[in-house]
């Protein structure tokens, strides 16, 4: 769509600059300060330069965590992106039946994290949680016990919390497709496949672009619900970059690596969203034409 | 046969879905000896003392009030702003627009727990501590770009020649935009309304970080339930069976916006 030019535009996106700069400006010029500082005290710290940069890029165990979130990201993604679109084909159109999905499917969503984490761990649990208990019956499976076994319930558990959010954008967006659209397919004798890969998906360009961002970001940042639930392990097994950072920042109260960490973090999501956002614009436009 | 299918899989999904809600209720009508005394599918010895606990002791019912205020006026901050915004983004092109796009999504991008420090600072500074407008400002961070994003996606789908016809017949722009515009886009509204009440909802730790007692949201109040003795399981299920309902509410009020969609009434 080509669009009007026009500076004007930015009185209409003026109000939207001055909420988000004030929350984000000064917090995030203070986490740089703190990331070239030593800091023993209130008011007591030295100038250290790129120290805590050098140091924290060479701990081997950033990176391991590092590597480990990728795998983390790399797995949501796969899995929820097409579940998510898959359950937004499937839900209803119309009828009673819309508002029941639209209500069960938002129930995850709803529930602070925190919580989340602490349910999954007596659901998990084999002696008195129902997925424990169940899946015990079958195989022996202790996600505290076993790495893979806690990589398996911490998929299921963001599964389950998070696909929901991917339906919900593409059903809006599917929502949003003209009647018409769908009349010429039917005219055209388009396959349901067609009509899909066609019509519907690049028609949803726009909602699973800000699903797939929002799913990268939110699991590459993810912190409480794999605290809550193995606390990083067993081992350091599940210890996402997230959890490393708390424990560096908070537990030991170091703010001067802990800033560091959250900017070198902040800059990998930076990059990687940018390039999928890239990405993202040149796959849906090439589906236009 | 094929739609069949499809309505299937659903309902395969919504059942397994539905099992660690279930849980959950399973729990919250139990006393924590029973839950980590044994496994019971179904509790004989349903009770309803966590609910009533919660729902009569006011450190705990006020958390659900302080959470439902500064929610309800994130979600309106966040709409009221980014509606314009992405009607600017959606139709406009304009010096810097790409990049004040994108910036807006970094906001989401920082690892939050050593931003606490400096938002406890800034926000003690400018003397809104403890208040429900704090939390509501500081939450717009990452929902005022989300709603933007997700506003954009749904303008960029509406044809601008119905701008361009809604002109010529005369419409101002407030007029246009609040009367023919947004209920183009109700779907996106309401799933945007809907995303900004959740992620706003569900935040812990701004919302605790700002907090001390007259605005202190109701997951923060939650971890009160782990003291010395271990954790109450029975009183957070509860509590988090609770935390469900007004969140089940909105997407209530907003399921017909969400499911209606496109209506190409006027033109």
């Amino acid at each position: 769509m080509e669009k009007w030019e026009n500076n004007k535009a930015w009185f209409l996106v003026l109000p939207v600059f001055i909420i988000v700069a004030f929350s984000s400006i000064l917090p995030i010029m203070t986490v740089v300060n703190y990331s070239i500082q030593d800091i023993w005290g209130p008011g007591q710290s030295i100038f250290v330069g790129t120290e805590w940069y050098e140091e924290m890029l060479a701990d081997h165990r950033l990176h391991d965590a590092l590597w480990r979130q990728f795998l983390f990201s790399g797995l949501v993604l796969l899995i929820e992106m097409p579940l998510g679109i898959l359950l937004a084909l499937a839900m209803p159109k119309r009828g009673w039946g819309v508002s029941a999905s639209l209500v069960t499917m938002s129930l995850p969503l709803l529930i602070p994290w925190n919580t989340i984490g602490t349910i999954w761990i007596i659901f998990t649990r084999p002696d008195i949680g129902l997925f424990g208990a169940a899946v015990n019956q079958l195989v022996e499976f202790d996600h505290t016990a076993r790495p893979l076994d806690a990589w398996i319930t911490l998929m299921l558990m963001e599964v389950w919390h998070w696909t929901p959010l991917v339906t919900l954008l593409a059903y809006a967006g599917l929502r949003a497709i003209p009647e018409a659209y769908y009349q010429a397919a039917k005219i055209d004798g388009a396959s349901t496949w067609s009509t899909f890969w066609y019509i519907q998906l690049p028609k949803m360009r726009g909602v699973l672009t800000i699903a797939f961002l929002l799913r990268f970001m939110d699991s590459f940042l993810i912190y409480a619900e794999p605290f809550v639930l193995t606390g990083g392990g067993p081992g350091n097994s599940t210890t996402f970059l997230s959890i490393y950072l708390v424990k560096i920042a908070l537990l030991q109260f170091d703010l001067g690596p802990g800033g560091a960490f959250s900017l070198i973090y902040f800059v990998i999501v930076l990059l990687f969203s940018y390039m999928f956002y890239q990405a993202l614009q040149r796959v849906g436009k090439g589906e236009k034409v | 046969m094929k739609v069949k299918k499809k309505t299937i899989g659903l309902v395969i999904y919504f059942g397994l879905l539905l099992m660690p809600i279930y849980w959950m209720l399973n729990m919250s009508l139990r006393t924590n000896a029973s839950i980590l005394g044994s496994f019971v599918l179904f509790p004989t010895d349903a009770t309803f003392t966590n609910y009533i606990k919660i729902l009569t002791d006011s450190s705990w019912y006020s958390g659900y009030i302080n959470s439902i205020i500064y929610v309800s006026i994130n979600t309106i901050i966040s709409l009221v702003t980014a509606l314009p915004a992405a009607y600017a983004f959606s139709r406009y092109r304009f010096l810097g627009d790409k990049h004040m796009f994108f910036w807006l999504l970094t906001n989401r991008m920082a690892p939050a727990a050593v931003f606490a420090l400096p938002f406890f600072q800034l926000y003690s500074s400018v003397g809104l501590m403890d208040t429900h407008i704090a939390v509501a400002l500081a939450h717009c961070l990452f929902n005022v770009p989300l709603a933007v994003w997700i506003l954009e996606g749904f303008m960029s789908g509406i044809p601008k020649e119905i701008d361009e016809t809604a002109f010529i017949d005369g419409y101002s722009f407030p007029r246009f935009f609040i009367t023919i515009f947004i209920p183009l886009i109700r779907a996106g509204v309401g799933v945007t309304a809907f995303f900004c009440f959740m992620f706003s909802w569900v935040e812990l730790l701004i919302a605790r970080t700002l907090t001390v007692t007259n605005a202190k949201p109701i997951a923060a109040i939650m971890t009160r339930t782990i003291s010395a003795t271990g954790l109450d399981y029975g009183l957070l299920a509860a509590a988090g069976m609770l935390t469900i309902v007004p969140g089940m509410l909105v997407i209530w009020f907003t399921r017909n916006h969400m499911a209606k969609g496109f209506a190409l009434g006027r033109v």
